[in-house]
């Protein structure tokens, strides 16, 4: 599906952070590989440190922690939200949803609307499309878009696939109308039968957690995961974003009337190293436009990832400048998308950490 | 070949590479070690790996990596 939206412009980006340090090195140990083996990876996929929420840390908590900065800094006024939207794959519940716990926290006025999408890595990209729809009926009220994870909690700690790259945290930004903002361009993809490449086994409805689901099995390559934990076909999504991603970002950019060098920075949703300069390469796609630092320095926060890439690498210049940007996610659904806007001379853009 | 043996041997000291038909389906390579490998062959042979390469079919024998590597430009 393609689509162009006129108009809207993302004003405000904020980063929550929870400050617990997990380090790579500290955990070689937790897994059964030998350690010199496991340390190879540090360079290659990038593991090195990421963020790690607290047990009893939700979403929400990280949404709310940002919504009292955000408010109290003055960035938005309350009377100025029109909706609510959040993307995760971390509900505090199946119901009520993060959404309405951030207008009932928050005190917003009865006619927000509130809404929750289910998605992982595209999460940013959806939760964009969405705003950006919700824009046509708002005049001047504004979205705010959060994007968060805590999926370290669903990841086995014995995992040497998976929790290293996994991190928490969780973003906010601030979607309006802008008459003055360029056409964006955006492209979605889905392909729903292979969507067991990336997957929690039990927990919802389908087999619902109990005491067989959380038992620990020995996957034979020295993992260990049970039904409850997230698991990943690292080699099928590898596979994946090599054959998928390439010939869609060519797209693209025919469809958007653009060439490489017309793009500023590449925002890509940040699985680890190895996987982005292999993309990078097969779509020959400047390495030096392309940040692929956040699982090393954060660890892959799914959907939030492009915010905090932009964040990371271009929190000041985005302060002072636009910027046009070539948004790409991949990942559970199996989705993937590409987006082409332009970003910056944004009033506030910044990064907290809180102690959840 | 004897490079690319002495490679493996450094990747995964514990097992003897020249008794396996497989390297993979005998799993003596997952995944991750493909990466690692795929990176090493990369410094070793100063080579670009093309994405669509890095399957299990191009790592489960010597003769299945010299001809990756041999592929990707590197002289063997």
């Amino acid at each position: 599906m393609q689509m162009r939206f006129k108009g809207k412009a993302i004003t405000s980006m904020l980063g929550i952070l929870p400050e617990t340090v997990g380090l790579f090195d500290d955990e070689v140990g937790n897994y059964s590989f030998p350690p010199k083996q496991t340390l190879r990876l540090k360079k290659v996929m990038g593991f090195n440190q990421h963020r790690l929420a607290k047990d009893s840390t939700t979403v929400s908590d990280l949404a709310l922690e940002g919504m009292k900065y955000i408010l109290a800094k003055g960035w938005i006024k309350k009377e100025e939200i029109g909706a609510v939207v959040v993307a995760t794959l971390c509900p505090d519940y199946f119901v009520p949803h993060i959404s309405n716990i951030i207008h009932g926290e928050c005190g917003l006025s009865e006619d927000v609307i509130c809404m929750d999408i289910p998605q992982g890595c595209c999460g940013f990209l959806l939760g964009l499309m969405q705003s950006f729809m919700l824009l046509e009926h708002m005049n001047s009220r504004k979205v705010v878009l959060i994007n968060g994870d805590v999926l370290s909690h669903k990841v086995s700690k014995r995992d040497r696939n998976d929790f290293p790259l996994i991190g928490d945290a969780a973003t906010i930004s601030i979607v309006e109308n802008d008459a003055e903002a360029e056409e964006i361009y955006f492209e979605l993809n889905t392909d729903g039968s292979r969507r067991e490449a990336l997957i929690i086994p039990a927990g919802a409805f389908r087999t619902p957690s109990n005491a067989e689901t959380a038992v620990m099995h020995d996957l034979g390559d020295g993992n260990f995961r049970s039904l409850d934990n997230m698991h990943m076909d690292g080699s099928g999504v590898f596979n994946f974003v090599q054959t998928e991603v390439p010939p869609m970002i060519e797209h693209a950019f025919k469809e958007a009337g653009k060439t490489v060098d017309d793009i500023d920075c590449f925002l890509f949703h940040q699985p680890n190293r190895f996987m982005l300069q292999k993309l990078a390469e097969k779509a020959n796609l400047p390495f030096d436009k392309l940040p692929m630092n956040l699982v090393e320095n954060y660890g892959n926060p799914s959907g939030a990832s492009i915010p905090l890439t932009a964040i990371l690498n271009y929190k000041d210049e985005l302060l002072k400048e636009k910027k046009m940007c070539c948004l790409s996610a991949f990942g559970s659904g199996l989705t993937w998308g590409a987006m082409f806007m332009e970003i910056g001379k944004l009033g506030h853009c910044e990064m907290i950490e809180t102690e959840l | 070949m004897n490079d690319i043996l002495a490679m493996l041997a450094e990747l995964k000291p514990e097992f003897n590479f020249e008794e396996s038909s497989d390297f993979v389906m005998d799993g003596l390579l997952d995944s991750f070690d493909i990466i690692s490998l795929t990176s090493m062959l990369e410094e070793k042979y100063n080579i670009t790996v093309d994405g669509l390469d890095i399957v299990p079919e191009n790592f489960c024998s010597v003769e299945a990596i010299a001809g990756l590597v041999k592929k990707s430009g590197g002289n063997i």
